[in-house]
Formats: C-alpha cells, sequence, structure tokens
C-alpha cells in the first residue's frame, strides 16, 4: 500500500518549469530521502505535497486518497521546516496545541496529546518558555513535536537540520532515525545534506532539475549511480573521473589501458565505445592489492589528514584526484607514488548520454 | 605564578578625543540650539502680556509669567464671529483623527497582510495600483471628490471626512505592512496552514501580535499626518466639523482688532501638542518598529 504517491506532476511558473512530469510511489511507514542541489525542486515538491503550493498538472494521493485539491490541513500531513517556524509569541504549549485548538478538540484531549509528544521529544520542562529562550536544537524538537501532536500518517521535514551546528545537527539526525523507528510514519525528508540522506533513508530519491535521477537504497545510490550526476553527486571527496574509450575488455585513455575484467556491465555484448571511467577515492591504494591493477604515477599535491584517514589529492591527466588512505601511512608531500585501482568498484558511463554501462 | 613585564602597547586603547569629534558636537549642539529657538520665543511669549511683548524684547524671560492668554487661547479666543476658543477645533479634531487612524491602520494591515501571503491573481497589480496611489498629489482628486461625497450624501461630514482620510492614508498603511509582513518568515505562515488555520485565524492569532512595532509606526504617522491636515478638513469636514489646524488659522488670521500675539503662541502651541507629546511619548518604539525587520523567533 502506498502511503504517498505522486502521479505525473508537472509545476510550472511563468518561464520556468520546476517540476516535470514527476511519478513516485512511497510505501507505508517508509523513510525517503529527497536529496539534491539547490534549486532541484526538491522543497517545491515537498510544498505540493503538503498543498503549499498549488501544482500545474498531475495528481497527488495520500493514504489511497487523491488530495490533489485539498487544504494543508485536511491531507493528513504533519511538517517540519528549516527555519522552525515557531509562533514566536506563543509558549512552548501554545505552540504545540494552535492546530489542535483551531480544529476544535477537547482541551483535554489537546493536554493529553501534547503531553504525549513532549514526553517522546523530551521537552516537558520547556513547555512554558517561548521560543525565543530556547536553543537551536530545542526549537526544533518543539517544532517535530508541532508535527506529531497532530497525530497524522505522513511527516514532511523541510531540511530540519540545515540551521544547527555541525554537532547537534549529528545528534538530532540520530534522534529523528529513532523516532522512525518508534512511530513507522511515513516519512519524507528534502535535504541537501549527502551524510543524512544515506544515515538516514529507506530511499533516497535524487533530483536534479525538476527530475528524479534515480530513485533507490542509499547502498544502490552509492555503489551503482545510475548516471554520470548521480555518480558525481554522491561521495565526499567525489568521484575521480576519467575520459577514455572501451576497447574490447580494456578501458584506454592516451597511453594507458586498465583492464576491465571483473566489472559488471548492465548489458552484455560489445561496448565499442567512447566513455568515462569513475573510481571512488577510497577504491583506490597506494601499495598494490589482491585483484587491483595498477593505474598510474603521479606527484602528491595536498594531503588532508582527517585522523583515521588521510585524503591523498593529485594531479592526474589534467584533473584533481583524491585518494583515500589509512590515517597511519606515512607520505610526504611532492612524493611519486603508483595509484593502484580495483576495477570490480570501477563505474562506467556512456560519454553519449552519462548513463552507466 | 611569575608576572611577566609586557612591553609596548597592551590592554584597551586609550580614548582620545580628537578634533574632528569636538567639532561634530559643537555642530550638533548648534543644530539643536537652532530648532529649539522657535519653541522657546514661543513659550515665553505666551506667559507674557500685551505690554510686555510690546517691548520687543523677543528673548527675554517673562517678567511675571501668567496663564492667561492660554485659558484665553483655549476657551475665549474669537474665530470669525464665535469666540469659544480653540477647544471646539480640538476636540473636532479629535473626533476626526481616533476613527481614521484605528480604521485606515485596520484596513491597512488586512490589506498588507492579504498581499504579502495569499497571493492571487492580479495580487502584484492591485498592489501596484495602491502604490501609485500613494503617489498621485491629492490635489488633483479634490474636485472629482467633492462631487463623489455630495452625490453619496457625505460632503460636509464627520463621516466624510473619516473616509477621506482613510482613503489617503490607504496606500502607505498597504505599502508599511505588506513590507513588514513579508519581512516575516514564510514558513511561519506554512507552517500555520499545515496547522488548520484560516485566514482570519492566521491574521489575529499569528500576524497580528507580531506587528506590533510596525503597528506602532503606523499609528504615529497616521495621527501626526490626520491631526496636521488642513487641507482635508478644511474642504471636506463642513463647518460644524472643523479640525484645530483650521480653527488655529481663523485665530491667528484675524484682522480685527489688536493682534495678540501671546494668545496666538499659546494657540499654536496647543494645537501643535498632540503630535508632539506623540513622538515625545513612542519615539522609542517608532524608532524599533522601523529597525524591526527580521523576527528571528
Amino acid at each position: 500500500m502506498n502511503s504517498v504517491s505522486i502521479k505525473e506532476l508537472d509545476l510550472k511558473y511563468q518561464d520556468a518549469h520546476v517540476l516535470k512530469h514527476l511519478n513516485l510511489d512511497i510505501q507505508k511507514g517508509e523513510f525517503l530521502v529527497l536529496l539534491g542541489s539547490s534549486g532541484c525542486g526538491k522543497s517545491t515538491l515537498l510544498n505540493c505535497i503538503a498543498g503549499l503550493l498549488d501544482i500545474t498538472a498531475g495528481q497527488i494521493w495520500i493514504n489511497d486518497r487523491n488530495v490533489t485539491w485539498e487544504e494543508p490541513k485536511d491531507r493528513g500531513i504533519g511538517m517540519v521546516f528549516q527555519s522552525y517556524a515557531l509562533y514566536p509569541q506563543m509558549t512552548v504549549e501554545k505552540n504545540l496545541s494552535f492546530g489542535l485548538k483551531v480544529k476544535g478538540m477537547a482541551k483535554e484531549e489537546i493536554r493529553q496529546r501534547v503531553d504525549r509528544a513532549a514526553k517522546i521529544l523530551q521537552i516537558e520542562p520547556l513547555l512554558q518558555r517561548k521560543p525565543s529562550e530556547l536553543s537551536g536544537g530545542q526549537r526544533q524538537r518543539v517544532a517535530i513535536g508541532r508535527a506529531l501532536v497532530r497525530d497524522v500518517e505522513v511527516f514532511l521535514f523541510d531540511e530540519p537540520l540545515s540551521n544547527l551546528d555541525a554537532k547537534l545537527r549529528a545528534d538530532l539526525r540520530v534522534e529523528i532515525k529513532r523516532l522512525h523507528q518508534k512511530l513507522k510514519n511515513t516519512m519524507v525528508y528534502v535535504t541537501h545534506d549527502q551524510v543524512e540522506a544515506l544515515t538516514l533513508a529507506d530511499r533516497i530519491a535524487i533530483m536534479k532539475d525538476g527530475e528524479i535521477q534515480q530513485l533507490s537504497t542509499p547502498a544502490n545510490i552509492y555503489h551503482k549511480p545510475c548516471n554520470l550526476f548521480v555518480a558525481q553527486f554522491i561521495g565526499s571527496p567525489s568521484m575521480n573521473l576519467l575520459e577514455g574509450r572501451i576497447v574490447g575488455d580494456n578501458f584506454v585513455y592516451q597511453d594507458y589501458r586498465v583492464n576491465l575484467m571483473g566489472y559488471e556491465f548492465i548489458d552484455q555484448g560489445d561496448h565499442d565505445t567512447s566513455a568515462y571511467l569513475g573510481i571512488r577515492p577510497e577504491h583506490l591504494a597506494l601499495e598494490p592489492r589482491e585483484g587491483y591493477v595498477q593505474l598510474a604515477t603521479a606527484t602528491i599535491d595536498i594531503l588532508e589528514p582527517m585522523g583515521d584517514e588521510t585524503i591523498v589529492w593529485f594531479d592526474f591527466m589534467d584533473r584533481k584526484w583524491s585518494v583515500k588512505i589509512h590515517g597511519d601511512h606515512q607520505l610526504d608531500w611532492g612524493a611519486e607514488v603508483d595509484i593502484y585501482l580495483d576495477p570490480k568498484k570501477a563505474h562506467l558511463f556512456s560519454k553519449q548520454n552519462e548513463g552507466r554501462l | 605564578m611569575e608576572q611577566i613585564q609586557l612591553m609596548g602597547p597592551q590592554g584597551p586603547k586609550p580614548k582620545q578625543t580628537s578634533v574632528s569629534r569636538v567639532g561634530v558636537y559643537v555642530f550638533l549642539v548648534s543644530a539643536a540650539i537652532f530648532f529649539c529657538i522657535p519653541l522657546y520665543v514661543m513659550l515665553i511669549t505666551s506667559l507674557k502680556g500685551m505690554p510686555e511683548i510690546r517691548l520687543g524684547e523677543l528673548f527675554a524671560l517673562p517678567g511675571d509669567p501668567s496663564f492667561a492668554a492660554w485659558v484665553k487661547a483655549w476657551s475665549e479666543a474669537c474665530s470669525g464671529v464665535e469666540c469659544n476658543g480653540i477647544q471646539t477645533g480640538f476636540w473636532n479634531s479629535v473626533k476626526i483623527t481616533i476613527p481614521s487612524v484605528a480604521i485606515s491602520i485596520i484596513l491597512g494591515s488586512i490589506n498588507g497582510y492579504a498581499l504579502s501571503f495569499w497571493r492571487f491573481k492580479g495580487s502584484n497589480l492591485l498592489f501596484g495600483l495602491l502604490l501609485f496611489g500613494a503617489f498621485v498629489p491629492f490635489q488633483v482628486v479634490i474636485f472629482p471628490l467633492i462631487i463623489f461625497l455630495r452625490e453619496v450624501g457625505l460632503y460636509g461630514s464627520l463621516t466624510g471626512i473619516i473616509l477621506i482620510h482613510t482613503i489617503f492614508g490607504m496606500p502607505i498603511m498597504t505599502l508599511l505592512f505588506r513590507n513588514y509582513f513579508a519581512s516575516l518568515p514564510d514558513e511561519l505562515f506554512k507552517a500555520a496552514r499545515v496547522d488548520g488555520a484560516n485566514f482570519w485565524q492566521i491574521f489575529f492569532q499569528i500576524m497580528m501580535p507580531l506587528s506590533i512595532p510596525v503597528t506602532v509606526v503606523a499609528v504615529i504617522l497616521q495621527t501626526t499626518g490626520i491631526w496636521n491636515d488642513y487641507l482635508l478638513g478644511l474642504i471636506f469636514a463642513g463647518r460644524d466639523n472643523l479640525p484645530m489646524t483650521v480653527q488655529l488659522n481663523n485665530i491667528v488670521a484675524t484682522t480685527f482688532g489688536v493682534r495678540e500675539y501671546n494668545v496666538n503662541m499659546a494657540a499654536t502651541i496647543l494645537t501643535a501638542i498632540v503630535p508632539l507629546a506623540i513622538y515625545l511619548l513612542s519615539g522609542k518604539y517608532f524608532v524599533r518598529g522601523i529597525a524591526a525587520g527580521a523576527v528571528k523567533g
């Protein structure tokens, strides 16, 4: 059963086509993350689901009900915003109960729901405070609470952690995941932070220019990106790239030749074509290993020690290349080293349409 | 612990009074004196008797200060044939100003709220037209307005002048509130909609409590503007509702008999006292309201 269904959704402003023929099915209890850089339409899509934006064409279904023309309050959704959007003049308790009061719910039931939400989010001591007296993390908790008291099927999160500092973001991220495991609601979560996406999501939808590029599990997105954009977008530092040709079992670029034994092509057959070879920094090595082939010799440009690991940067074939190695390795700036590559972990993309080969 | 001796500049930089700073203060003080002189002259003249005024010592303090001129200005001075002082005008002005200020602010805030949050087709055009209204010199529309009010039977009535002030206040009030609401985070409005609040619930329960600073600004602008108005009051208010400004002019400009400068001065101060008091009492909020752009929860 689908919790949220988006069918042939189109959104146009005067001259901009913001969302293009979007189709998306979100299952009951699923945590779906919409991921993309700014301007890709991910927040717009969320606002369409919430009913805060009028759409140009298509349908939106929530809980097997066509809600395309329904008001936000009738859609069975709760929403959490990036700027928290708490009502500044009201106490935390009033913030939580406002929506229920507007609905005309009985006082006793309002109190029960507010207490329950406050307990789940551990904000009971804060109930009589104003938002201005809360820290960023506490405010975001209250904002989540406001969605919680509505007792809805679907939670919509619009970059909820982007205004928090790094430490709090990591903490609250875990809490949101815990909340999802406890409540088992459907959650649609918009972010531009790939770490949030990879850690939280059951499935990730990567968006670009109003279209979904790939919709899959975090592991699939990371290890089997469907096109060059997804491959470059996910991963930090981003995937290293080479431009060349596939000739038989080899990837050929200038005088070099990489044997592609062990690479799983999507379709069998002859692949005599121009292509990109992509490889993630952690799938390269600076010493020979089982199954690795030698790629080239290069000079170390920059070393970025991060404690547990070190990122080594090279100038290679007019591109910046990075290799992730264990933090214990001692390397010197300017040294010449050999780079080895694991062909099974490589990615090949057609130069023509940038799709995976 | 051993005390370490530091050499060279250390700690806070010593304050120095530079020549330019002194120059700035001299300029500011003389400007303040310059603008205070007329007020000073008016005050002391209003406290003098006519013989003392005739001596021509404009800046001299009154020898025998008396409030006789103030009493006369308030309750006995003649404008035209009536000699009831300026109090009739004062109460007329109060009757005109209070409803005009209240109605124009209520309508302007609703306009501004609707225009900044409930975008509808043509809302930008409507706002553009309203803004255009703010730039039309009102002398241009006076004659058509007279005819219009005469036709609907409101010419020369209290309702008529209140309507006129409300209409002329609308563009600037709408602009003020629209810009203030536009500075509030859009997500606040979205959150209220998801919570299920309707047009009026969002306006009264979320937006109005947040717009106190801008409302103070609006009250100041409208009160001073409407209180100080002369032309509209003269034309539209009718003989029985002439505002204080019009009556002041009638008293001061009387051409019969002796020109009683002390009474004129007192009447002028009485007329100016309302806007002056409002500035002095709420100047702090005025600055705060203008500076209050972002409401960061």
